[in-house]
Order: structure tokens, then C-alpha cells, then sequence
């Protein structure tokens, strides 16, 4: 029985250590990825809008603002490209009973999205690169705005995908695999809904504070003033309400979490046993774990989280052990609680961060009204310092929206436990871990100089043809 | 028709077009480092393709999400089975992705070095890679009867499939020198023109053996007969031929239509010869996947080809537009110009 039980336990770690490398690659290719999607669905309609704002007015301002910040989209969208590729192939790769039991459904949007969004978006950004001299103006506007549209549409239909790991609908299960009953009951899946919104919202306002960043940067140097102030504005108009919105998105989402995944709700919130009312802890030292269910130090508000969790302030949140038994007899023995820690703050990351962002937004848009955005450098500074939050919220959201579906891949359906590829061994999913981080590092690395150097050198100049009215004059 | 025979020839096509046209990408990249004299030279060959290649190759990307979907079981057994092959391949691809984007982002002469060089080396690398690992669907890899592979990355570098492996770097080279000749104009184009003419007997003798080698591995290996593989065959091996024959008769136009054809009709060759089966086990013939045995459920192929029916028309009307948009040649007085630059030469500046 012992060398038995032995051997039994060396195949365990071993088999749990490709899928705990699998998962580490997942995260880290996708949180990688996910630098750059959120930059490029908000910069793709925002240099449209100004690029719009040109072609209205015939003011070369806004030209040459769309020509500075479309070099940054370019350099953004190349490299999230590349980073794509590694998504949609380790499904595959790292992932192969997955992909063999969802394909039928998970793979249909993602086929939708290569035909709808990625071809339209890759064809049409080579025309607005290459188009400039080529194209009338009016089509070469409208080859920017596809663009956009095929990045919103992308990230669309992989929400969709997406949000059917976290709540499978329109599916049915047989013969030991997910198929697809009705692409409507997909594509209007109540938790797609609310998170395509709230992931453009997130690339809006990434998008925003990257203009807005850059342009205090520059209004800092006192250059090129009359233009930056012209992107300081855009940029607060759509970040402040953007950003507001999505703080209510965001809290609504987790009210439809709740409804699909109380333990992802329970977790977050560290929220052992069933309450009701139930108060919002805003910080905590320990409770995070089976054996240490109550925090040495917390911080609470009450009936806050009823709120949050309900949309009642009376409402009942279910707790993780009650959950926990539920689940047991429901999908039979197992630990179907999530790493608490991890959700809780990635959650409280997430949340407090973009409260941040919309403060600094908010201060912003006041100090541009009163007319003395300009003058005052510690917020110009401050807006500078603000470039990296929103990838900071995002981030945690997804850590918090992955995360907290464990141990499911596909929630009630698939364990992720079960889900990796059995022919991968772990040694070869450490090699392409070491050569993808490598190349990761560098690619982050020079990309992170060009962009800026780019966002910090002169907008093109135009010279001639009115060009002079286009310039600041000096000391404006 | 059967929906899953439907998906299996799109699956096809999109390779067929992934090849075509990213076909000439690589090729172009392959070339830089010996066609072109200067750097303005190499930046016209980057120019070619600058606004194209990312179009092209989303062709890729929707053959494999298109397997993803329509095949979950060929998808899963595929990539993970090709697990290193396609480290690599990754490695390739986006070395050669970011350095379209950022070569031009400095004037450092090694900078621009380092990148052309990405490119070259990442397009050699993915088509050697691709022609190994679809060739290996047929040749046959270890597939256990769960469907799963058993084998590793050397099980896919047999002779038959480095055959192929070396057929497609040498087609796509050769493809690329066609595409060159035509985009480009004066000394460029010649030289490109005279590529074409030193790669013309290689790539056609190499290509003709790997579209022969196919059938006969169709043929010995996956239970075919020597009909209906051998009719893309012949017409591949004789645009090929033809193909040389015409950089030698000096049409460039021709010669780019018959490598085209020759690259198409390579990919039909192989998945003619690979149907019924998507992937064939060498451990069992028994233990082959097949198109009945990978497929996804009616209603979903359904579904798809719904919207694969509304989309491809039109993905392929604007594609066949940019083209159009770019049709000139390039390289001769006129060069790449956007406002910024056109209203500075009017004024001098």
C-alpha cells in the first residue's frame, strides 16, 4: 500500500506540475497580451475622432495630433499582433482537452472574430498607414474608423468567448464534450453583455489617460502648447465620464457574478460564511484562508457589500463554506473555493485604482475649466505619474475575473486541473516559458523606449500652406 | 454538401491563401539581405508589403481558429502535438511581426540591421517550419488511439517532410522574387528579376519533387490512390515549370501568376491527398484523425458557415481593393509620402 501510495503521489506532482506551468504561461502570455489590447481599442477610435476633427475643420492641429498619436497606435498594435498569435495558438498547445471539448462552442467565436474583426482591422490599418497620399481624404478617414471598428468587434466576440468559460450558456453537454445549441443564447449572454462594455470602457480609458499623460508631459515643457491643451480636452471629455460609467459597470458586473458565481463574490470578499446584511471590507489583515477565517484586522463599511453584491443594501451574500458543501454534493468532492487573497486584492486593486483614475480625471477636467490646467505643474506631474493606472485596474481585473472562476475553466463544466495537454510534458512547457519570456522582456523592453521617445519628441511640423497658424506661437 | 467536407476545403483555402500571399511576404523577407544595394533600397522592399502583410496573414490566424472550431479534436491534437514546432514558429513570427513597425523607428544603421535581419530570419523560419508540420499531417506522426500525440519534435523531420520544409522556403523565395519584380521599378526591379532567375530552376526542381513525393506519400502512407491527388499535382508541377520558363522569357507578369499557382496548387496537392483524414497516425493507421471523427457538431458548422458565407465575399472584395490601392510600382523617383512629407517638398522645406 505505502510504495504504492508513493508512486501514486510522484505522478501527481509531476502531472500537477505541467498543468501549474500551463497556467503560469496562460497568465503570463495573457496578462502580456492584455498591455497592449487595452491601449489600441481606445486609441483607434480616439486618433479617428481627431483625425474626424481635421477632416471637419481643416485645421492642421489635429492633424498633426493624429500623426502623434497614431505612431504610438502603430507601435502599440504591432507588437500586440505578435502577442495575439501566441494566444490563439496555446489554446491548443498547453490547453488540448479544452480545446477538444469546448471547440464546438469557444471556437466559433473566435473563428467569427478572425473573419469579421481581424481582417477588417489588419487590411484597413495597412490602408491608413500606406494610404495617406493614395486615398481621398474622406476614405482614408474612414479606413481609421474601421479600424477601430474591427478592434471593438474583436474584442466582442472574444468576450463572448470569454464569458461563456464563466457562465456556459446556448450549450449542452454530450458525449463528454460542450456543443453548441443556440449562437443567440451566446451572443446574449447577460455576462457578455456587461463585460464587452466594460472591457472597451477599460480601452477608452486607457486611451485617455495615455493622451492625457502625454499631453500634461509636454504642457510641462511649455511646447507645442496650443495643441497638447486641444488633447488634454479630448482626453478629459472621454475619461471623465468613461471612467465614471465604468466604475458603475464594473460594480453591476459583479452584481451578475453574483447571480452566476457567488463563490467568485464570497471569495473576493473574503466572505466565509453567509451574511445579511453584509458590510464592504475595505482593507484586512489574514482570514484568507480554510484555517483563518476571521481577519486579526479589518476595516469595514457596513451593508456596502449587500450593495455591491445585490444592488439592495439589505441583500444576502452567500458565504464560502455553505458554498462549498453546496458545490460538493453538486459536482462531487473537491476544493471549489478560490485563492481568497489573490481575489480579494486584485478585486480592491482594481477598484480602488480606477477610483483614482476617475479622481485625477475629474481634478483635471476642473483645473481645465477654471483655465489653470497648465499652471499648475504638481498635477501636470501627477498626470504624467498617472499613464501606468489604468493597466494597473485592468490588470487585476482580469487576475480577479480568471482567478476567481477556479477551479473551473469552464464554470460547473471543465476543471482546469483536467484541462491541460497530456502528450506536453512540463520541461517542455518550462523551455517555451524561458523563450517566450525572454523574448517578452525584450520586446516590452524596446517597446516601452520607442513609445517614449515617440510620445515625447515634437509632433510633425507642417510647414507651408497654412502651416504657420498651425504652429504655437511662442510664448502663447 | 457535407458541412464538414465544406469546412476541410475552407480549411484548405485558407491555407491555400495564407500561403499565396504570405507566400511573397516571406519571400520578400527572405530576400532583403541580397537584393537590394542600399537602405533606401531595402526600405522600397519593405514598402512592397508594408501595407499588406498583416492582412495576410490573418489568413493564418483564421485557418487555425477556423480548425479550433470546425475541428476541435485535429486543433487540439495538432497544436499540442506540434507543441516546439510552434514555440518556433512563434519565435519567427514575431521577431518578423514588430520589425515591420519598428525598423523604421530609428535611422541607427544597426538598428535597421538587426531588424531587417528579424524579418529575414523569421520568414525563412516559419515557411521551413510550416512546410515541415503539414507535411508531417500526412507523412504520419504518433497518435495513440485517445487521439493523442505521443511522440516529439523530431518525429516531424523526416526526409519526405524536410523535402517539403525545403520546397516552400525555396517557392516562397522564388514567389517572392516574382512578386518583386512586378512591384518595383528601374534597378531594383531588375535585380529582383535576375533573383528570380537564380532561384527559378531550384525552387521548381525542389517544389516538382516535394508535389510528386506527396502523392506517393498519399499514396504508400493514408490509403490513397493515385487519383484525385495527382490532378493538382501534375497542374502544380507544370505551373512550376512554367513559372521558370517565364523569368527566363522575361514576363514577369506571367511569372508571378504561374508561382502563384504553382504555392496554391502545392497546399491543394497536400490536403487532396490528406482527405478523409486531417492528421495520420503512424503508430496505427487505425488511430488517424479523420474529418467525421474531428468535427464539431451540424448546428455549429452550421452556424459558421452561415457567417463564413456573408464574411469571406466581403474580406475578400477589400483585400482585392488594397491591392488594388497599391498597384504601382515603387522604388523608381516617386517614394513612400504622406502629407507632413508632401507639403514640406512642395515648399522646400
Amino acid at each position: 500500500m505505502a510504495p504504492c501510495q508513493a508512486e501514486r503521489s510522484t505522478v501527481m506532482v509531476v502531472v500537477s506540475t505541467a498543468v501549474d506551468l500551463a497556467r503560469v504561461q496562460f497568465a503570463m502570455t495573457s496578462l502580456y497580451h492584455f498591455l497592449f489590447v487595452p491601449l489600441t481599442l481606445g486609441l483607434a477610435p480616439l486618433v479617428a475622432v481627431m483625425q474626424t476633427l481635421w477632416y471637419r475643420s481643416g485645421d492642421e492641429a489635429w492633424l498633426r495630433l493624429t500623426r502623434f498619436f497614431g505612431t504610438l497606435l502603430l507601435i502599440n498594435f504591432a507588437i500586440g499582433v505578435a502577442t495575439g498569435l501566441v494566444q490563439e495558438f496555446q489554446f491548443g498547445m498547453n490547453w488540448s482537452v479544452y480545446s477538444e471539448y469546448v471547440g464546438d462552442v469557444f471556437g466559433a467565436p473566435l473563428a467569427i472574430e478572425g473573419l469579421a474583426a481581424f481582417f477588417l482591422e489588419a487590411t484597413f490599418l495597412g490602408l491608413w498607414i500606406f494610404g495617406w497620399n493614395r486615398l481621398s481624404r474622406g476614405v482614408h478617414l474612414a479606413t481609421i474608423w474601421l479600424v477601430a471598428l474591427g478592434t471593438w468587434l474583436s474584442a466582442l466576440f472574444i468576450m463572448v468567448a470569454n464569458s461563456w468559460m464563466q457562465r456556459p450558456v446556448g450549450s449542452t453537454v454530450t458525449d463528454d464534450r460542450a456543443e453548441l445549441t443556440s449562437v443567440w443564447e451566446l451572443l446574449t449572454n447577460r455576462f457578455a453583455i456587461w463585460a464587452i462594455a466594460h472591457v472597451i470602457l477599460v480601452g477608452l480609458t486607457t486611451a485617455a489617460m495615455v493622451i492625457f499623460g502625454v499631453s500634461c508631459w509636454h504642457l510641462l515643457r511649455r511646447r507645442n502648447m496650443d495643441l497638447f491643451r486641444r488633447a488634454a480636452k479630448l482626453a478629459l471629455i472621454v475619461a471623465v465620464p468613461v471612467s465614471a460609467v465604468n466604475l458603475w459597470l464594473g460594480s453591476h458586473l459583479g452584481i451578475v457574478v453574483t447571480d452566476y458565481q457567488p463563490m467568485k463574490i464570497a471569495s473576493t470578499e473574503a466572505q466565509w460564511d453567509t451574511c445579511q446584511p453584509c458590510a464592504f471590507s475595505l482593507f484586512q489583515i489574514g482570514g484568507f484562508s480554510t484555517d483563518d477565517q476571521t481577519p486579526s484586522f479589518d476595516i469595514e463599511i457596513p451593508r456596502v457589500l449587500s450593495f455591491l453584491a445585490t444592488g439592495s443594501f439589505s441583500g444576502a451574500v452567500q458565504g464560502m463554506n455553505p458554498l462549498q458543501s453546496d458545490y460538493e454534493q453538486r459536482y462531487g468532492p473537491g476544493n471549489y473555493v478560490p485563492p481568497v487573497r489573490t481575489t480579494y486584492w486584485s478585486m480592491r486593486i482594481m477598484a480602488y485604482v480606477g477610483t483614482l483614475i476617475f479622481l485625477v480625471a475629474a481634478l483635471g477636467a476642473f483645473l481645465y475649466w477654471r483655465g489653470r490646467l497648465d499652471r499648475t505643474r504638481w498635477f501636470l506631474w501627477l498626470g504624467v505619474l498617472s499613464i501606468p493606472l489604468p493597466w494597473v485596474s485592468a490588470l487585476a481585473g482580469w487576475v480577479l475575473t480568471e482567478v476567481g472562476r477556479q477551479p473551473w475553466i469552464v464554470f460547473g463544466l471543465l476543471k482546469t486541473a483536467d484541462a491541460n495537454s497530456p502528450s506536453v510534458s512540463a520541461w517542455t512547457i518550462g523551455l517555451s516559458i524561458g523563450v517566450l519570456a525572454t523574448l517578452y522582456v525584450a520586446l516590452a523592453v524596446v517597446d516601452f523606449v520607442l513609445m517614449r521617445r515617440y510620445a515625447t519628441t515634437d509632433p510633425p511640423e507642417l510647414a507651408g500652406e497654412g502651416g504657420e497658424e498651425a504652429l504655437p506661437a511662442a510664448g502663447y | 454538401m457535407d458541412l464538414q467536407i465544406f469546412w476541410f476545403c475552407l480549411i484548405a483555402f485558407l491555407w491555400a491563401g495564407y500561403f499565396l500571399l504570405e507566400g511573397f511576404d516571406f519571400g520578400v523577407g527572405m530576400l532583403l539581405p541580397f537584393v537590394p544595394r542600399d537602405e533606401r533600397e531595402r526600405g522600397v522592399m519593405f514598402e512592397t508589403i508594408g501595407p499588406l502583410w498583416d492582412g495576410n496573414e490573418v489568413w493564418l490566424v483564421v485557418a487555425g481558429a477556423a480548425t479550433f472550431a470546425a475541428f476541435p479534436a485535429w486543433y487540439a491534437t495538432m497544436f499540442s502535438g506540434f507543441y516546439l514546432a510552434l514555440v518556433l514558429v512563434l519565435f519567427f513570427l514575431i521577431i518578423r511581426v514588430v520589425s515591420f513597425e519598428w525598423r523604421e523607428k530609428s535611422e541607427s544603421p544597426v538598428w535597421r540591421e538587426i531588424w531587417m535581419w528579424a524579418n529575414t530570419v523569421g520568414s525563412f523560419g516559419a515557411a521551413l517550419i510550416w512546410g515541415i508540420g503539414l507535411s508531417s499531417l500526412l507523412y504520419g506522426l504518433p497518435i495513440d488511439s485517445d487521439g493523442d500525440f505521443t511522440g516529439n519534435l523530431l518525429d516531424l523531420f523526416r526526409p519526405y517532410t524536410v523535402a517539403a520544409g525545403v520546397a516552400v522556403v525555396l517557392l516562397f523565395a522564388f514567389h517572392g522574387a516574382t512578386f518583386l519584380t512586378l512591384r518595383t521599378a528601374g534597378d531594383l526591379s531588375e535585380r529582383a528579376a535576375a533573383a528570380a532567375r537564380r532561384l527559378a530552376i531550384p525552387a521548381a526542381a525542389v517544389g516538382a519533387l516535394a508535389v510528386a513525393w506527396t502523392v506517393a506519400v498519399a499514396i504508400d502512407r493514408n490509403d490513397k490512390n493515385l487519383f484525385p491527388s495527382i490532378l493538382p499535382a501534375v497542374l502544380g508541377i507544370a505551373a512550376l515549370v512554367l513559372a521558370a520558363y517565364f523569368v527566363f522569357a522575361r514576363r514577369s507578369r506571367a511569372a508571378f501568376t504561374a508561382t502563384a499557382l504553382g504555392t496554391v496548387l502545392l497546399v491543394a496537392t497536400l490536403f487532396t491527398s490528406l482527405y478523409p483524414r486531417v492528421m495520420v497516425s503512424s503508430t496505427d493507421f487505425t488511430n488517424s484523425l479523420t474529418i467525421d471523427g474531428a468535427s464539431s457538431s451540424h448546428y455549429a458548422l452550421a452556424v459558421m458557415t452561415v457567417v463564413a458565407l456573408i464574411m469571406a465575399p466581403i474580406v475578400l472584395l477589400y483585400q482585392g481593393w488594397t491591392y488594388y490601392v497599391f498597384r504601382h510600382r515603387l522604388g523608381g523617383d516617386e517614394h513612400r509620402a504622406d502629407p507632413v512629407e508632401l507639403v514640406a517638398r512642395k515648399t522646400g522645406a
